[in-house]
């Protein structure tokens, strides 16, 4: 049996590292999505980990529903990208700041 | 040496790689692409926590509609593939001192905090056959049957928001307007014409 801190260090890595993302990638939207997506992957990990080392269901069921909630949220997120790239023809974070006084 | 953790180590480095590619490549594609390859290599892991349903429902839904709508999105958009900016340099330091400082203090935590757990504390597991998927769907249709139809109704929100954002009118549509239809009278469309004689 594998001990459970593996699985939850490399969660935390992916968790990390999509944090280190949405820092890096600040000319490019879609890879901010992305990013996110990574960090709902990691979330789902520690759910299913704690859930099996546990011995409890539940875990698994939260992670469907958070799985149904993403695919929601990335198809509304990809509907704004494209409105916004419709009416700027830009996806740059930089160019957003329109409301600046 | 185990098999097991033979396995998990070899995909686990292959996770963390994948990761750093999707968040480091310039083009958006190689970053979709690296997404995908990520999305597999964690259903692969998830299969070794036991989680079959899951693991599956990953790759399908997950590879199959929600990255494919990315690279969609990717191929349309049109955007130049920029190069290695000023921000991105400007920006590393920040990344990459968050990323070691997360990571110390949570790998930390984790390692303090989950050494003495007790893993028998909680075993309510309602089990009625050996079959995750049968254990998961029973679970699910019985304790959280209001929560599954949530999940519905945000599906469906979902659709609808998704469509109303990136629906364009075109005008050459021929399409019906009920109140206009109410509306007209006899005298719009009938036209007297008197004193035409043959």
């Amino acid at each position: 049996m594998i001990p459970i801190s593996y699985y939850l260090i490399l969660s935390t890595i992916i968790f990390t590292l999509s944090i280190a993302g949405i820092f890096l990638n600040r000319k490019n939207i879609l890879v901010l999505l992305m990013s996110l997506e990574l960090m709902f992957l990691s979330v789902n990990f520690n759910l299913i980990t704690l859930g099996n080392y546990l011995g409890d269901l539940t875990g698994q069921v939260f992670v469907f529903f958070v799985l149904t909630v993403v695919a929601a949220e990335s198809a509304i997120g990809l509907a704004l990208l494209i409105v916004l790239y419709r009416n700027k023809k830009s996806i740059d974070v930089d160019d957003l700041s329109e409301l600046k006084g | 040496m185990n098999v097991e953790l033979i396995t998990f180590m070899f995909f686990s480095t292959l996770l963390v790689f994948t990761s750093i590619k999707v968040i480091t490549s310039s083009n958006p594609v190689l970053s979709a692409v690296n997404l995908v390859f990520s999305f597999f290599l964690s259903a692969i892991l998830w299969l070794l926590l036991g989680a079959e349903f899951l693991s599956i429902i990953l790759i399908l839904v997950y590879v199959g509609a929600v990255m494919v709508l990315f690279l969609f999105v990717v191929m349309m958009l049109d955007i130049n593939i920029a190069k290695k900016s000023a921000a991105y340099i400007k920006y590393l330091p920040v990344g990459l001192f968050i990323f070691v400082v997360f990571n110390v203090l949570i790998i930390f935590f984790i390692i303090n905090t989950f050494e003495n757990i007790d893993y028998n504390a909680v075993k309510n597991i309602t089990i009625i056959s050996d079959s995750n998927t049968e254990n998961l769907g029973f679970v699910i249709f019985t304790d959280y049957l209001l929560e599954f139809e949530i999940a519905g109704l945000i599906l469906l929100l979902g659709i609808l928001s998704a469509i109303i954002l990136t629906y364009r009118r075109n005008s050459n549509n021929k399409y019906q307007d009920p109140s206009k239809q109410i509306d007209v009278s006899k005298k719009d469309r009938l036209k007297v014409i008197k004193g035409l004689k043959e």
